[in-house]
C-alpha cells in the first residue's frame, strides 16, 4: 500500500511499470471528482511553483496544465515562445539556466526538438513533465488516453487497439503504443505507407495500410490529426482522397466491435481524418479526454510536487 | 497488554445515543447528511446512518471525504501514496451536515475535513460526532458529540474497528502497547 510514485520526472512512458500507471490513473480518478465540485480547486500545492514552457503552440495542452495547476492551488506561469526572449535569440540552456534560478518545483515543456525535455531535466534541479517534444514523446497524453479508455472499458489489459493516421510523425501514436503494449494490449497502427515508417514492429505493434482490416474487431479506435502542411506535401493525397481512404466514418468503423470508442486527440479535421458526425456520436471520446487531462495532469504535478528530497 | 476500551455492544450503545442526539440537537433529520472522514469515520458514518433510518423512518443521505487534499502538511507528506476520490453525493447547501470520525486527537483532520466540506457549498451548519476522544487537541476544535474520552498512555495505539458488515466480535475500541521492537 505504501507505493509511492518512483520517478522524478515524466519524460516519457518507458519508464513507468503497470503499477505506476494504475497508481496515476487512480490518483487522477481523485482529481477528477474535485473538477466536478462547485468549487473545482483544492489547497495541495499552495506555495509551489510550476512553469510551463511552451516552445511550440499549443492551447489545449497549455491550458490544461494551466488548469490542473491551478485547481492544486499552485502558482503557475506559461512562458510562450513568441514571448519571450527565445525569439530574441536566447538559447535552450540560458533559458533553462534562468528559470532554474526562479525556484520552480515542476516545469512543463514542450519543445519542436525530440530530447529537449530530457536535457532540460538534466540542467534542473526541479521536476520535469514533458508535453511532448519533436517525435519523441507526449506522456501525458498517452496517460490521458489510457485514463478515458479504462473509464470506458473498465480496464486497459487485453484491448484491441487501432491508431490511425500519420503515424511516422505522431509522438502520440508512440506514446500511445508504448504504454498500451505494456497492459498486454494488440496495438494496431494503420495510414498510408508514406507515413509508416519502416521499423514500427519493434514498438510491439501490427503494421496496417488499410482501415478495415485494421479496425476489425478493435475496442478502441484512436484517430490522429493530419497536418494540413502535410497534405500539401507529397506524402499524401489530396483530403478528399485520404478522407475515403482512411477517415473515421460510420462505415468504416463497421469492422470495429459495435461498442467500440473513437478517440482524437484535437484539434480534430472534421471530414479529412473523422467524419462530423462521427465526432459528435455517442461513442466519440473527444470530450472526455479533455476532462481527464486535467485529472491526470493534476495527478501528475501532485505526485512529482511531493519529491521534497 | 492490550486494553479492550470498548466492546460491540457498547458501540452500539453508543452509536444509538448518539443518532438521538443528533435528532434532538438539529430537530429532526429532513435537512441532516452524514460525511465519514475517509477511511476511519466511513463504517461509523454509515452505522449512524442505520440508526437513524430506525429512529426516524429516513434514510439521511451519506457521503465521504478524503482529506489528503487538503492536509496542512501536504507541502512535506506529499504525496499520499493512496488518496481516494471524496463522494458527497448531495447538496450540503442549507443542510445540517454532521462529519463522522473513528478518532478525534489533535483536530487537524477535522479542520481539512471543514474545508473539504465548504468546497461542496454552505451547509446551514456544520456538526461533529466522534466514537473517541483521546485528547492532545493543536487547534481549537470540539466534537458535538463523543462516543467516549479515552485516556491513551504515551506511545500507545488507540485501535477502532468498527466494521460495517457487524460480524460478531468484529466491533471493538482497543489500546494497544506500542511493540517492544
Amino acid at each position: 500500500m505504501t507505493q509511492a510514485f518512483p520517478h522524478r520526472h515524466v519524460l516519457s512512458v518507458e519508464p513507468l511499470s503497470q503499477d505506476d500507471v494504475q497508481h496515476v490513473l487512480n490518483t487522477a480518478e481523485a482529481f477528477f471528482e474535485v473538477s466536478r465540485r462547485p468549487v473545482r480547486k483544492v489547497p495541495t500545492l499552495r506555495g509551489k511553483t510550476i512553469i510551463n514552457l511552451f516552445y511550440e503552440s499549443s492551447t489545449r495542452t497549455r491550458v490544461s496544465f494551466e488548469l490542473a495547476a491551478k485547481r492544486l492551488s499552485a502558482d503557475a506561469v506559461n512562458m510562450n515562445v513568441s514571448t519571450s526572449s527565445v525569439s530574441k535569440g536566447e538559447s535552450l540552456r540560458d533559458t533553462v539556466r534562468t528559470l532554474g534560478a526562479m525556484q520552480p518545483d515542476i516545469v512543463v515543456i514542450r519543445h519542436g526538438a525530440a530530447g529537449a525535455a530530457d536535457y532540460v531535466a538534466r540542467k534542473l534541479d526541479c521536476a520535469v513533465i514533458n508535453a511532448g517534444d519533436g517525435m519523441h514523446a507526449h506522456p501525458t497524453q498517452a496517460l490521458l488516453d489510457a485514463f478515458t479508455i479504462r473509464r470506458a472499458r473498465g480496464t486497459l489489459s487485453n484491448l484491441s487497439v487501432a491508431i490511425c493516421g500519420d503515424i511516422a510523425h505522431s509522438r502520440v501514436a508512440r506514446s500511445n503504443a508504448r504504454l498500451l503494449t505494456k497492459f498486454g494490449c494488440d496495438v494496431r497502427v494503420v495510414g498510408p505507407r508514406t507515413l509508416l515508417v519502416p521499423g514500427l514492429e519493434a514498438l510491439g505493434v501490427r503494421v496496417f495500410d488499410r482501415l478495415e482490416p485494421a479496425l476489425e474487431g478493435v475496442d478502441v479506435v484512436m484517430v490522429l490529426r493530419i497536418q494540413k502542411e502535410r497534405l500539401a506535401g507529397p506524402l499524401l493525397p489530396s483530403e478528399r482522397e485520404y478522407n475515403r481512404e482512411y477517415g473515421i466514418s460510420f462505415a468504416s468503423l463497421a469492422s470495429a466491435k459495435p461498442d467500440a470508442i473513437v478517440m482524437h486527440p484535437g484539434p480534430m479535421n472534421r471530414g479529412v481524418e473523422i467524419d462530423s458526425d462521427v465526432a459528435d456520436s455517442e461513442r466519440s471520446c473527444v470530450l472526455d479526454q479533455v476532462e481527464a487531462g486535467v485529472a491526470v495532469r493534476m495527478a501528475l504535478l501532485y505526485l512529482l510536487a511531493g519529491d521534497a528530497s | 497488554m492490550d486494553r479492550v476500551v470498548l466492546r460491540q455492544e457498547e458501540i452500539a450503545r453508543i452509536t444509538r445515543r448518539i443518532a438521538v442526539a443528533i435528532v434532538e440537537a438539529v430537530g429532526g433529520v429532513d435537512r441532516v447528511g452524514l460525511v465519514g472522514i475517509r477511511r476511519g469515520g466511513e463504517g461509523f458514518a454509515r452505522q449512524l446512518q442505520g440508526e437513524l433510518e430506525r429512529a426516524e423512518g429516513t434514510e439521511v443521505p451519506l457521503g465521504a471525504v478524503d482529506i489528503s487534499l487538503y492536509r496542512d502538511d501536504a507541502a512535506t507528506a506529499l504525496p499520499d501514496p493512496k488518496i481516494g476520490p471524496s463522494d458527497v453525493p448531495f447538496s450540503v447547501d442549507g443542510h445540517d451536515v454532521v462529519l463522522v470520525d473513528d478518532v478525534l486527537q489533535t483536530g487537524r483532520t477535522v479542520r481539512a475535513a471543514i474545508e473539504c466540506v465548504l468546497d461542496y457549498g454552505r451547509p446551514r451548519r456544520i456538526w461533529l460526532a466522534v466514537m473517541c476522544d483521546r485528547g492532545g487537541r493543536e487547534l481549537p476544535i470540539a466534537a458535538d458529540f463523543v462516543g467516549r474520552v479515552v485516556e491513551v498512555p504515551d506511545g500507545a495505539r488507540l485501535e477502532v474497528q468498527i466494521d460495517t458488515a457487524g460480524r460478531e466480535g468484529s466491533q471493538q475500541v482497543v489500546i494497544r502497547q506500542k511493540d517492544p521492537s
